[in-house]
């Protein structure tokens, strides 16, 4: 992208390219400003209406992290000749029964034929311009709150070899189905300083990028980060995605691994289909936020997975 | 018996099971894998370190990686059924009584228990016990020198978040509960002193 031509200012974008942000925000008026995103991926589980699904949580999922509410959506779909239809169509079901959850509405989209299929969407979402939620801001002494257990690149790759158990893999599709819509709306009655969504870079990668943009350092707690159990094994026995290997290059500079294991780091690099927020708020509405999290009966786990403190050597450090 | 299996042109994450099937059929001996990618040769070394082989691994062209896998097991059982043993530190002092004798006693079972053989395979650290694996702990060294010979030492997280230690780890890992409880069910073996 920085290759790019540059623009000219606009004064009406207040989320732009140069934060690597979730999403594009561009004000309308005074107190309304719209998000707009896209998202799409290649197969990540064989059946097509939770395909579907997962792919639509994911791209509705950037409006989520912006704090917004996705209002519009279009498909965008890649779909080869030798399938059948049906499966089109059981993929778009998936898509639309998720932006039906999500409270938007789906109206339209376009197609191409490609050998290998894919599906996603492009969404916009509006959002009051005060209370746009950046991936920086996170301030020392905030608690560090993720949404969503990880592991579900991992179990996808053992489950390409039908290695992977169906409690596993039941976990896995529930968690990446699920729509961040419930975990958004929770916070949205407390403090955000800083928000993102987990996804291909891995928790380790969304944390490290709002803990650098933010210029702090996070101290996370592995015994508090929520993963599917199996996972952990599966990582011990080395069924772990080419992304993680590719995240773990990019980013192991910046962080300090060394007093955790090597199946738990893997965890932390793999990469998630469609994960769950991270956010950073005052500590001392966590407890508090939490309860409001027990309330919201979640399909999903919710933890606080550490705290931000002033920026030290490395920008996390795993305990 | 040796083995090689040519695994390349196969998508991740097939190469291991390939060679986990490999393994397990073979009782000792070198198994060798070509793989055409580098997640690949990672992933076939997690596999051999999850069974505690010796893994080696070779670049032989752009698209042409090998890894070399010492099969070795014991009795005809892989080195991942061996019987284990966990040791369990529930406390930083041993036994009931007097506190200063407790941690005398402390000192001398970690003494013995890393001149034992067979050494344990893992030792757990909670609750107060989680000290002994920090910065002041009085057996530190003799802890590393069982780590050094390849017994998973884990502490409990919560603990040393509760006591404030975690930054103050000085052996083993951080664990949590899961990994805690996971590990004294497939053990054979409990010992606590």
């Amino acid at each position: 992208m920085s290759k790019l031509p540059k623009f000219d200012f606009d004064p009406h974008v207040l989320v732009g390219l140069d934060t690597s942000d979730d999403a594009a925000v561009y004000q309308l008026t005074e107190d309304l400003a719209m998000i707009q995103t896209v998202d799409f991926f290649t197969p990540v589980v064989d059946d097509p209406y939770l395909f579907g699904q997962i792919a639509a949580a994911n791209a509705l999922s950037d409006v989520y992290a912006m704090g917004g509410i996705p209002k519009v959506a279009l498909n965008i779909v890649g779909f080869p000749n030798c399938l059948s239809p049906d499966v089109l169509s059981e993929i778009m079901k998936g898509g639309a029964d998720k932006v039906k959850e999500a409270g938007a509405i789906l109206i339209g989209g376009h197609s191409i034929q490609n050998d290998e299929p894919f599906y996603g969407l492009t969404v916009s979402g509006l959002v009051h311009p005060k209370k746009i939620q950046k991936n920086y801001g996170a301030k020392p002494g905030d608690c560090i709150l993720l949404t969503k257990q990880i592991g579900t690149g991992i179990i996808n790759t053992a489950a390409k070899v039908e290695f992977a158990s169906e409690r596993a893999k039941e976990e896995s599709y529930r968690v990446m189905a699920s729509l961040n819509r419930k975990g958004k709306e929770v916070m949205d009655q407390f403090t955000v300083h800083a928000c993102t969504d987990i996804t291909g870079f891995g928790l380790m990668g969304h944390a490290l990028e709002m803990a650098e943009a933010s210029k702090v350092t996070f101290h996370l707690h592995s015994s508090s980060i929520p993963y599917i159990p199996e996972s952990l094994d599966y990582a011990e026995l080395g069924m772990i995605p080419a992304g993680a290997y590719a995240n773990r290059k990019f980013q192991e500079a910046k962080v300090d691994v060394s007093r955790i294991s090597t199946a738990f780091q893997d965890l932390l690099f793999d990469p998630q289909s469609s994960g769950g927020l991270l956010y950073s708020i005052p500590m001392e509405e966590k407890e508090r936020a939490l309860e409001a999290f027990e309330k919201a009966d979640l399909d999903t786990t919710v933890s606080c997975i550490g705290e931000v403190r002033e920026l030290e050597e490395k920008n996390i450090i795993l305990y | 018996m040796d083995k090689n299996l040519d695994c390349k042109g196969l998508a991740c994450p097939l190469p291991v099971v390939e060679a986990k099937k490999a393994m397990e059929e073979m009782q000792e001996g070198i198994l060798t894998v070509l793989v055409d990618n580098e997640t690949a040769v990672q992933n076939l070394q997690r596999l051999g370190q999850k069974f505690q082989y010796a893994v080696a691994s070779q670049k032989l062209s752009e698209k042409e990686f090998e890894v070399r896998i010492e099969v070795k097991k014991q009795d005809g059982v892989s080195k991942e059924k061996e019987a284990t043993c966990t040791v369990v530190f529930s406390s930083n002092k041993m036994g009931e009584g007097a506190e200063e004798l407790g941690h005398t006693l402390i000192k001398s079972f970690v003494f013995a228990l890393s001149n034992v053989d067979p050494l344990p395979t893992a030792m757990v650290f909670y609750n107060s016990g989680a000290y002994l694996t920090s910065q002041d702990s009085p057996v530190l060294s003799d802890l590393k020198t069982l780590e050094k010979a390849g017994v998973k030492i884990m502490t409990c997280g919560l603990c040393a978040d509760y006591y404030k230690i975690k930054e103050k780890l000085a052996v083993g890992i951080i664990s949590n509960m899961y990994e805690i409880v996971e590990t004294e069910m497939q053990s054979d073996k409990i010992i606590k002193p």
